[in-house]
């Protein structure tokens, strides 16, 4: 205990020395780190923010010494994390290769592929995005043709992805493909590759909300050496089924709704600004009801989050109550955003120009935006179907 | 499930396997068709204060356990599970949190050991009306020598009609509505001047309207500050709330259970039912509303022993969310039980009434959602 209380100090210490004011307030979308080879840095402190952070390696705190990461302990971490809390410090780092590549490295890679690849992803310098989904192989993701063909020593890969983030951003890709046509499951292979190598095209997918979040990728005759597999040949599924547990559980941790539009004000705030009041309540009894009860849901839900970290931190590993978290956390954040668009009336229906501020633009972004929520990283169905079979053990249907 | 301490798991699986060999669902039937306007069943109840049960919340020296909220709660889940009826809510969770919140050391030493006995059953008489409104008592006291005298009525009283001692919500002063004004006081069940009318509702539990007509007490039958009663209330009805819910998130739980065998057991069109996903969808979301809920009631509980200052909200919080997830499930079992699970003789109608009793006691999911919205600020 004493130890961690002098931990608690010099990271109290460090951070109030280190971490720069602007880095201790909302973050506007558009000063998001995402590192990368052409990392653009809005704000400056973003860069030095990131810097110092990744100097100690806390961007990936429980990731070993060796390959960049802070080493350390999960309690330590947890200090570290609150203390971060504390201060109302952005992250130093937003990144693919932090939430999903590095655990998955950390546990299938070679001492080669973790050496190379992990202390760049600590340091921010290359940004990953994440080959998954094809056309033809959505919510069935096994069922993905993307093909490597066996050249002796590298693949030939053709094909393509879709719902690729930030493609058109990223340096690298960890990319599901096709290494043997015979069979479903047991046919994929994880490889990694850069996007500046010939053969790769990314061309960015306009959504409903008016961002370009997704890309399309294309894979003509890309070379990839054989040292860039991850893991045993044809044995890519279960490290593409680990990785989707990353993912989901870091979707489910931080929720959808950290960039969630409304300027940072409360649902009830945005409600009372313009709907207005009468007696301290909010002035529409019914939309008040609504905005009550969708906040005692999300309170139900991060009390959730808790119980599941504590149970696993407990010794028990992960319990049931957590395949129900992503699908929670996209029909929370779904709500908030309608409720929010519902508040504001008309004034959330703007799509840009002066007629709107820029809380409003952002709220109907938002609302938009969300609508996929239910979708990426394994739709709710797929979800739902998982939480019957794994853990309530229903049949599938003959 | 939380973290259990060892004294907790054991205290659990004591609490599941006494109910399950003593007290199954068929005791609760037995009570019913045999007429027991008590409500419960005394040789039952008589064991379970032997083992110490209705002592959890009571301190050592007053001769309870002083295990604290969350120990009570997994017996309340497991008393839930198997509807047993009996006075561990009115007695040993409502009134003795009224005691302990507010009752002076005398009035402690007089009561809680003998319900940590089970010797007195006590209970809490606070609603007028149809619905749960501690906001709006009238129920009137007035100065009367050196005492009180209490005219008036309170309805749905849990196991009001065979309670030794009624902690009564009534008004000193001021006007419903208002918070002030508001006092508790100690009524003795065989009180000259009180009638307690017991009810038949569809749960089978020991409810009565009480009436008040001219009682005298005297001045040491006040709990806590004339006037000043409302604050002792209200955490009393926080306590009673969380208990609540963890006996409604036990009542939930076991339906489900008993739902999700029939899915695996019950066959159509050559199938089992749970092999429809449009069953397993349903069965996943119930999933979903017991784990939210689970995890409501759990942190109510804590902070109550903790002492936090967010128990009001998560009270509230825990009672609504337990309310949601038992309709939703009482309403499961029914549906996809089918045909059979509209006859009496299936235990699904005994779920789905205790279901609403229990949803309706100390408010329901409306009443908490409004003050989940008024503790918020708006």
């Amino acid at each position: 205990m004493a130890e961690l209380d002098a931990f608690r100090a010099e990271t109290r210490a460090w951070l109030d020395a280190n971490c720069p004011p602007s880095m201790r307030t909302p973050m506007p979308e558009d000063e998001i780190a995402w590192g990368g080879r052409n990392a653009k840095f809005k704000n400056p402190d973003s860069k030095l923010w990131l810097d110092r952070m990744a100097a100690r390696g806390w961007t990936a705190p429980t990731w070993p010494k060796q390959y960049g990461g802070g080493g350390l302990t999960r309690p330590e971490a947890k200090v570290l994390e609150e203390e971060l809390r504390r201060i109302k410090a952005r992250p130093a780092l937003y990144s693919f290769g932090l939430w999903m590549l590095g655990p998955v490295l950390l546990e299938y890679a070679n001492d080669q592929q973790k050496a190379e690849h992990l202390p760049k992803i600590v340091r921010g310098e290359i940004r990953w995005c994440q080959g998954y989904s094809e056309p033809g192989a959505g919510s069935d993701l096994a069922s993905l043709r993307t093909r490597a063909e066996d050249k002796g020593d590298h693949f030939l890969i053709n094909g393509q992805k879709v719902w690729t983030s930030y493609a058109d951003q990223a340096d690298w890709i960890f990319c599901l493909v096709r290494t043997d046509t015979t069979k479903k499951h047991e046919g994929i292979s994880f490889v990694l590759f850069d996007m500046k190598w010939p053969g790769v095209e990314a061309r960015p997918i306009k959504l409903i909300s008016g961002s370009s979040p997704f890309c399309e990728t294309f894979f003509t005759d890309v070379q990839v050496p054989k040292a860039n597999l991850v893991g045993k040949l044809n044995g890519g599924w279960d490290i593409a089924k680990r990785l989707l547990q990353y993912e989901r559980q870091n979707i489910s941790s931080s929720g959808f709704g950290s960039l969630g539009g409304g300027a940072g004000l409360e649902l009830e705030d945005i409600a009372r600004k313009y709907v207005g009041e009468e007696n301290g309540r909010i002035a529409d009894a019914d939309l008040r009801s609504r905005i009550a009860a969708h906040r005692m849901e999300a309170k139900a839900f991060a009390l959730t989050v808790r119980r599941v970290e504590q149970e696993a931190k407990a010794g028990g590993g992960v319990g049931p109550a957590a395949s129900i978290l992503k699908y929670m956390a996209a029909k929370i954040n779904q709500e908030r955003c309608e409720l929010m668009v519902e508040a504001m009336g008309n004034r959330a229906l703007g799509w840009e120009g002066e007629g709107f501020s820029k809380g409003e633009l952002q709220a109907t972004r938002a609302w938009l935006r969300s609508k996929g929520n239910s979708i990426e990283g394994g739709t709710s169905e797929i979800n739902l179907n998982v939480v019957a079979k794994r853990v309530l053990g229903l049949q599938d249907h003959q | 499930m939380a973290v259990l301490t060892e004294e907790q798991t054991l205290l659990r699986d004591a609490a599941k396997a006494w109910l399950r060999a003593k007290s199954p669902v068929a005791a609760l039937r037995k009570l019913r068709d045999s007429g027991n306007a008590d409500g419960f069943d005394k040789a039952a109840w008589r064991e379970i204060c032997e083992m110490g049960w209705a002592g959890i919340l009571i301190p050592e020296a007053l001769g309870g356990s002083d295990l604290g909220y969350a120990s009570l709660g997994l017996v309340l889940e497991e008393t839930g599970r198997t509807l047993t009826a009996s006075p561990l809510v009115a007695s040993a969770l409502a009134a003795a949190s009224a005691l302990l919140q507010g009752g002076s050391a005398a009035q402690q030493q007089a009561w809680l050991p003998k319900i940590a006995s089970g010797e007195a059953i006590a209970t809490l008489a606070v609603d007028e009306t149809a619905h749960h409104a501690p906001e709006r008592i009238a129920l009137a006291a007035a100065r009367k020598g050196d005492g009180w005298a209490l005219t008036g009525r309170k309805l749905f009283v849990l196991d009001g009609g065979s309670a030794d001692l009624v902690i009564v919500a009534a008004r000193t002063s001021g006007r419903p509505g208002e918070r002030n004004g508001v006092t508790l006081f100690l009524v003795p069940g065989n009180a000259t001047g009180l009638t307690r009318h017991k009810l038949a509702t569809v749960d089978s539990r020991g409810v009565a309207d009480l009436e008040f007509a001219d009682i005298t007490v005297g001045k040491d039958a006040v709990l806590g500050p004339v006037d000043g009663g409302f604050d002792i209330l209200e955490a009393t009805l926080d306590r009673a709330r969380a208990g609540l819910a963890a006996e409604m998130l036990g009542t939930a739980t076991q339906a489900f259970e008993i739902t999700l065998e029939y899915l695996k057991t019950r066959t159509q069109f050559g199938q089992l039912i749970g092999a429809f996903q449009a069953l397993q969808h349903r069965a996943a979301k119930m999933f979903t509303e017991i784990e939210l809920a689970r995890s409501c009631v759990e942190a109510a509980l804590a902070a109550i022993d903790s002492r936090a200052n967010d128990v009001p909200a998560l009270a509230s919080l825990a009672k609504a969310k337990a309310g949601d997830a038992l309709h939703l499930l009482s309403n499961e079992f029914v549906q996809m039980h089918g045909g059979i699970g509209m006859t009496d003789a299936h235990d699904a109608g005994l779920y789905l009434k205790r279901a609403r009793a229990a949803e309706a006691a100390f408010g329901g999911s409306s009443y908490h959602r409004d003050r989940y919205a008024r503790l918020a600020g708006y």
